[in-house]
């Protein structure tokens, strides 16, 4: 598949924020062999550089549609990013310490453009309904694990929204007194059924992140219980 | 520069924010218009021959300009070489300020930036930080320093 590549390069490089660059190792998904990258997440993708002085990444990994997953390894603080599909790749990293894991886990977790887009549109309703006058809906508040005690490695839940039925699909906004907000992402006009996240109420979306990231947690429980 | 084409190819058969049969031109000189299954997924526009399951390819929409050309149709250039146009038609003024409107604001960026603004929009009528409740309200991507002019 042709692919605008210098695009690519230059979203590599351009200078807009990034989140956890740093070493690690990282082994290809077949081979064995291990290789030292310096991974620089931006947007829904991973790219790789040889080094920190890198121009130009030797290779990027697009982020959407994978989940990230502790693994087993004689490793310490290894952790996997894995595609759905027959034959799909798994990229096992290594990170250097537990901290640096668990920030990556969680900064590859939440990188897919549809986790921003669904976070985007809650933020949506929650200032049409704050310019409206109307109180915001009272969140409830899940037993988000507090970030100090190591336990919490990742909160990608996303808190429903008491009573606030989302909006019909293609709804505009209200004209609203004050700046002019950028419009709601377009909800999907999808052709067939596919996924969790198609036409999915937000409670429901809620539910499907809410098992995936309890799924995780019980796995990274279950590793710190052996000896 | 590798990439996981596999997840791409993926990606193209996940449900589209629009997708039409367009008439393309590639950047070259002297390319032609082709008939071309157009479909915008998340940030990439992918083509397609339009009896063909695999894209012929994809376009990434990070830092990219979509301008309109007369008479119904736009065009694609990217920041890092501007001269370099992907040229689109459409069947109608209708159809091309639709796709204009949905390429301008499919990038990560453009949806990050809307973040942005919408939390800053609602701690300044309400005092809270919305991100709290996510647990990314440190994320340097989410901060208004990262906006700029």
């Amino acid at each position: 598949m042709k692919l605008n590549q210098r695009s690519l390069a230059f979203h590599a490089t351009c200078d807009a924020p990034a989140d956890n660059a740093g070493f690690q190792y990282k082994k290809g998904g077949r081979h064995a062999a291990h290789h030292r990258r310096w991974p620089v997440p931006r947007g829904n993708m991973l790219f790789c550089f040889g080094d920190a002085a890198g121009r130009e990444p030797v290779g990027v990994i697009i982020l959407e549609g994978c989940t990230v997953e502790l693994v087993e390894a004689a490793e310490e603080f290894t952790f996997a990013v894995r595609f759905a599909g027959a034959r799909a790749h798994t990229y096992v990293l290594e990170a250097e310490s537990q901290a640096a894991m668990e920030g990556w886990v969680k900064a590859l977790s939440r990188a897919s453009f549809d986790y921003l887009r669904l976070v985007v549109r809650e933020l949506g309703h929650q200032l049409a309904a704050a310019r409206a006058g109307d109180p915001l809906p009272p969140r409830r508040p899940h037993a988000l694990p507090p970030k100090e005690d190591g336990c919490a490695l990742w909160s990608a839940e996303i808190p429903a929204p008491a009573a606030a039925p989302p909006p019909p699909a293609g709804a505009a906004p209200r004209p609203l007194p004050g700046p002019e907000p950028p419009p709601l992402p377009p909800c999907r006009r999808a052709s067939a059924p596919s996924g969790p996240l198609h036409s999915a109420s937000f409670a429901q979306l809620h539910e499907w992140y809410g098992q995936e990231v309890g799924a995780l947690r019980g796995q990274w429980l279950r590793s710190q219980a052996q000896p | 520069m590798r990439y996981n084409e596999k997840e791409l190819q993926a990606l193209s058969r996940q449900p589209a924010e629009m997708a039409a049969e367009l008439g393309m031109r590639g950047p070259k000189k002297g390319s032609v218009v082709k008939r071309r299954l157009v479909k915008l997924v998340v940030n990439f526009l992918f083509y397609f021959r339009t009896d063909e399951a695999e894209p012929v390819g994809a376009l990434l929409l990070e830092h990219c300009r979509v301008t309109q050309e007369e008479p119904s149709g736009f065009s694609i250039s990217f920041l890092e070489d501007p001269e370099r146009k992907y040229h689109f038609e459409c069947c109608s003024e209708e159809q091309c300020q639709e796709w204009m409107a949905a390429l301008r604001r499919a990038s990560y960026e453009f949806m990050r930036r809307s973040l942005i603004f919408y939390r800053n929009e609602i701690q300044k009528m309400t005092g809270k930080d919305p991100l709290e409740q996510f647990g990314i309200s440190e994320e340097a991507r989410f901060q208004l320093s990262g906006l700029k002019a």
